[in-house]
């Protein structure tokens, strides 16, 4: 691996070009991802913010459900907001397709509408300083199986988990000029490519 | 003006959920959820389109709360209404109603032909039309979080959009060679707040999201639009006119998401039936032209 991984955004819809920059900030070189020949050259994926309906449709249309489940096999995926509505194994309110990556229940929507939209400071697993944490139109985690670590909480639901490779926040860490949340992932894409083989994320978890 | 204070960061973040997406313009709860299910990024609840206000003439006003509810509770994704320009009570009704966005518009007939709306007063976001930087300066030195050039709304003729957003991508490069003194004589003429003139000429780009409007009829025009500088398009007249709603709504996201790639271009144009009837703009009696509402 190059001193800089390489990692690609889902640009389908959403905000992807801000965690572009994000990556930037965090020292990784960011791609533009919209086909599953994209997918080919890279060491880790974010899926970004936006209206999850929307990306589901051209996923489906693009036919990339199954490049993406087969990308989150071998190699990590971090997913905001959005992202993390589409890693998990089960959506509610409403039910919708996923790529069931990770072992979460989200819920769609959960703190309300826009003017239900917050910024909170929030303290973070292994970080001295809180982090501010942006909640626009937020999901909840409602659930999370037994592999998954918590790492951040806000008023007790979970907001920021990892499982094996994956990372999934139901916040924004790409509208801040902070770049602990990226670098951490970046920290994971690099870890991974350091210890060779593809392993299956479970399986690296219990190693933890 | 503290156009970055935690309210603004939140308004203008859910304009960046909608990048690279399609706002589809829709009249009622069925429209709503054809868009929702072709994969529109939000919908435009509004009393007529743009084409049929354009046809029918009278005033437009605010539509029936009956219907932005019946639409709020169908679809998922973000609802946005209009408000006449400068009705500040039709804000205040929207806002307690809970919609995502207000579109202070334009296409509706103003209420108020001098003064805008005070957006910075609502917890809600409001995004406007512009044709050209000044203008789109004013409007977020009044609180808009998101601006989307004006076009000319229900005209299914692209000529409008791409001027306005030609005209803004230009003036904003000419900012960022300026020097300090010559941007306060730029604020001057733009008849736009020197600090906001400053953060164009060193960022080269709008403290907000910049979106397109006003005679997007096709998969290529969302294509254009986009590639000269928009970063997501809202589509009026140019769905639910159409002969095929349901296939041009699909066919627009997929050209707002592959606007770079010819070949996704063609797929996404490929089988579509006709486009709205369009009008040309030059035939317009200047009475009837939308864009030069708003001051």
């Amino acid at each position: 691996m190059p001193s800089k991984p390489v990692i690609g955004v889902l640009a389908l819809q959403g905000d992807f070009a801000a965690h572009g920059r994000a990556l930037e900030r965090a020292g990784a070189q960011p791609r533009e991802v919209r086909t599953a020949a994209d997918l080919t050259p890279l060491d880790g994926l974010i899926i970004p913010g936006g209206e999850s309906t929307s990306m589901l449709k051209l996923i489906d249309l693009e036919h990339l459900f199954q490049p993406l489940r087969e990308f989150g096999s071998q190699r990590p995926i971090f997913g905001t907001c959005a992202g993390a509505i589409l890693m998990a194994k089960e959506v509610l309110h409403p039910e919708q397709a996923s790529l069931g990556l990770m072992d979460l229940t989200v819920e769609r929507n959960a703190y309300g509408r826009q003017i239900d939209s917050r910024i909170a400071s929030i303290p973070v697993a292994g970080e001295s300083e809180p982090v501010e944490a942006v909640f626009i139109r937020a999901p909840i985690i409602r659930r999370t199986g037994g592999e998954v670590r918590i790492l951040a909480t806000y008023q007790d639901d979970p907001v920021l988990v990892s499982e094996g490779l994956h990372m999934a926040a139901t916040f924004h860490p790409e509208l801040t000029p902070d770049a602990r949340i990226h670098t951490h992932f970046v920290n994971t894409v690099r870890k991974r490519y350091t210890e060779g083989v593809p392993v299956e994320p479970r399986q690296e978890h219990q190693t933890e | 003006m503290n156009f970055m204070d935690e309210q603004f960061r939140l308004k203008v973040g859910l304009a960046e959920m909608l990048k690279g997406g399609v706002i589809m313009d829709v009249v009622n709860a069925e429209q709503a959820v054809i868009a929702e299910k072709a994969g529109a990024c939000a919908v435009m609840a509004l009393e007529r389109v743009p084409a049929d206000i354009r046809k029918e003439g009278g005033v437009a006003r605010m539509s029936q709360i009956r219907i932005i509810r019946e639409i709020m509770s169908s679809v998922t994704i973000p609802v946005m209404a209009k408000v006449r320009i400068g009705h500040f009570t039709e804000a205040r009704i929207l806002e307690a109603l809970g919609v995502d966005y207000i579109d202070e518009s334009e296409v509706l007939t103003p209420a108020d032909e001098e003064h805008h709306v005070d957006k910075h007063e609502y917890k809600v976001p409001f995004v406007c039309g512009a044709r050209n930087l000044g203008e789109a300066l004013r409007r977020i030195a009044e609180g808009a979080a998101m601006i989307r050039t004006k076009g000319e709304a229900g005209s299914g003729n692209i000529v409008e959009a791409v001027r306005h957003i030609r005209t803004i991508v230009k003036e904003m490069k000419q900012l960022t060679v300026l020097g300090k003194e010559e941007l306060v004589h730029e604020a001057k003429n733009l008849q736009a707040p020197l600090e906001l003139v400053q953060y164009v000429a060193n960022h080269g780009k709008l403290p907000t999201p910049n979106f397109s409007a006003g005679g997007i009829a096709t998969p290529a025009d969302a294509a254009l639009v986009m590639q000269l500088g928009a970063e997501a398009v809202f589509v009026g007249s140019g769905i639910f006119k159409s002969s095929d709603p349901e296939a041009r709504a699909k066919a627009i996201v997929k050209a707002a998401t592959y606007y770079q790639d010819p070949v996704k271009l063609l797929e996404a144009s490929e089988e579509l039936g006709e486009a709205m009837p369009g009008l040309e703009i030059s035939k317009l009696p200047e009475g009837e032209l939308m864009q030069t509402r708003g001051w």
